[in-house]
């Protein structure tokens, strides 16, 4: 068990420092904002909880973040099980495993601009290679610039194609920590392929899922720079996440306070979620 | 088993593919990238390339990227090993909280902070410094890099730091000579994850930046919009950012094949 010790706190003391001073003045500030009105020249008027009524209110927040609920829902559907397939069907030794981990790593490691602008290249409909060969090899009338399905299919497919490969490198490495001898005992059992995978792997790959699944929704939640770049919130407005409207509003028409407090409510329901998700997932680890 | 293998051979092809399309683009002419659809190209040009290795403008870009990344690595890992330590192995007033709080600036949309973020470095008077941006990505990392090393210092038995203690070592020498390299792999993918998400974040990295620390991604979106739509340069620059990450990957593939023991306890 651990033991108690104050002094752990001089150990953690300095990333609280470093942190806080990233996190806790900037948050300062936002907050500073959310409750005053400016015209410029730096001079603020109180405003109260005005800017968050009126958000909470607007159909345009609710249009977005319902658009951000969607995009995050439909990537964790089919990146987390897609991620477990895939690392379930890789082989557990040999050469070719780093091989492929390193391969599938790639795209991760590709900056989140340079992802948008890819994509965008790639399915330009007439020059890009998967634009071309849907509109002229399968002859599928396909335009992202125009068609919000369209553009939906590539966001949720450059989504795909940019973070599956966290959740397998997750599950593969809580699969490769579970011992042969848990299989063979399976196999003595007669255990079919589905309870090998509910009994054994998927317990060991408990851990590694939960921060799988966190990071892929925080960071999903967030996400900014490749939609951006990609789609620019269009057709319309109907890849307009959460993040783009934000930045729509804060930098674009520069409403700092309507802005600000659309942030803390943005913040406060990532933060809600994740914590739901956190406590249901550790849970019988407390126990 | 080989029916097997066709899953991950699948799953890496669909990979490839946007990024050899990529690669493809950067060494074709701009007219031929406009006039139409080639597979391969046709008319195989460097002049991209050779653009972006003799503009200061462009390398430089690189070159800035790196090194604020490579600040970064160093000051996430460095502090995160002390703390992670103490959240492995000590309990002390309000550590779950502490460790949920650290979570939650991962949670922080960066679009919410860019503002403030550009103040802040401002005020203090690191603005356009590697510094600053090293410092503010630390935002994120820092909190992944203790919840990956309070992982792997899990799986280390308590034993281990009991003897050295009985052995005479006092704590520093311990948990640097011992305890450290016993968690190298751990070490290693920490290190490889705040590389890799402060070389692909863009956002901070762009509003803490004017002219001497301008990361490449600036200077891709500038050349972008200015020079009308030069795609096969967009695509050389695009494909040179891939390679550090490529490199990065390569010294760390044992460590994500064996290690990666993250929840092995």
């Amino acid at each position: 068990m651990k033991t108690e010790n104050q002094k752990a706190w001089f150990f953690v003391l300095p990333v609280l420092l470093l942190v806080a001073f990233n996190a806790l003045i900037p948050m300062m500030t936002v907050v500073n904002y959310s409750v005053q009105e400016t015209f410029g020249d730096n001079v603020f008027f109180w405003q109260g909880l005005d800017w968050f009524e009126q958000i909470l209110r607007s159909e345009r927040f609710h249009a977005s973040l319902g658009r951000q609920f969607m995009f995050t829902f439909l990537i964790l559907i089919i990146e987390v099980p897609l991620g477990i397939a895939i690392a379930l069907s890789m082989p557990r030794s040999g050469f070719w495993v780093p091989v492929c981990l390193v391969l599938m790593a790639l795209p991760m490691l590709i900056p989140w601009n340079v992802v948008g602008a890819m994509w965008n290249i790639f399915a330009l409909p007439d020059i890009g290679l998967l634009g071309y060969f849907l509109n002229h090899v399968l002859g599928i009338h396909y335009d992202m610039t125009q068609d919000p399905i369209a553009a939906w299919v590539t966001i949720i497919t450059m989504d795909v194609w940019h973070w599956t490969s966290l959740v397998v490198l997750l599950s593969y490495a809580g699969l490769v920590s579970i011992p042969d001898a848990y299989y063979q005992a399976a196999k003595i059992d007669g255990a079919s392929n589905w309870s090998v995978f509910r009994f054994i792997q998927l317990p060991k790959m408990k851990t590694v899922l939960t921060i799988a699944i966190l990071l892929r929704f925080m960071d999903s939640f967030n996400i900014y720079t490749e939609p951006f770049v990609l789609t620019g919130g269009g057709p319309g407005n109907s890849t307009t996440l959460l993040s783009i409207d934000l930045v729509k509003i804060a930098l674009g028409q520069f409403d700092l306070g309507p802005a600000a407090a659309m942030s803390l409510i943005y913040f406060a329901i990532t933060l809600l979620v994740s914590w739901l998700f956190y406590t249901l997932m550790t849970k019988d680890d407390l126990n | 088993m080989q029916k097997r293998s066709i899953v991950p051979i699948l799953y890496i092809l669909f990979l490839m593919l946007p990024i050899y399309w990529l690669v493809a683009m950067s060494f074709k002419t701009t007219n031929e990238i406009l006039s139409g659809f080639s597979l391969f190209p046709q008319t195989f040009t460097l002049d991209a390339y050779r653009t972006i290795f003799t503009d200061p403008t462009w390398y430089w870009g690189y070159i800035n990227s790196i090194l604020y990344v490579s600040i970064n690595t160093v000051i996430s890992v460095a502090v995160a090993l002390p703390a992670a330590y103490a959240f492995s192995r000590y309990r002390f007033l309000g550590d779950k909280q502490l460790f949920f709080w650290l979570l939650t600036n991962r949670m922080a949309p960066a679009a919410v902070f860019a503002l403030p973020f550009f103040q802040l470095y401002s005020a203090v008077g690191i603005f356009d410094t590697h510094l600053a941006v090293a410092l503010a990505h630390c935002l994120f990392n820092i909190p992944l890099a203790v919840w990956i090393l309070e992982g792997f210092m899990g799986g280390v038995p308590k034993e281990l730091d009991e003897t050295a203690y009985v052995d005479g070592y006092s704590f520093p020498r311990f948990f640097v000579t011992i305890f450290i390299p016993s968690i190298k792999a751990g070490v290693g993918v920490a290190a490889f994850f705040a590389f890799m998400f402060s070389w692909v974040e863009l956002l901070l990295a762009k509003t803490l930046t004017a002219v001497a620390a301008k990361p490449i991604a600036a200077t891709m979106t500038k050349t972008a919009s200015s020079a009308g739509y030069e795609l096969g340069l967009l695509a050389a620059a695009g494909t040179l950012t891939i390679i550090p990450g490529a490199i990065v990957i390569y010294f760390v593939r044992n460590y994500i094949a064996k290690g990666f023991a993250m929840g092995r306890v």
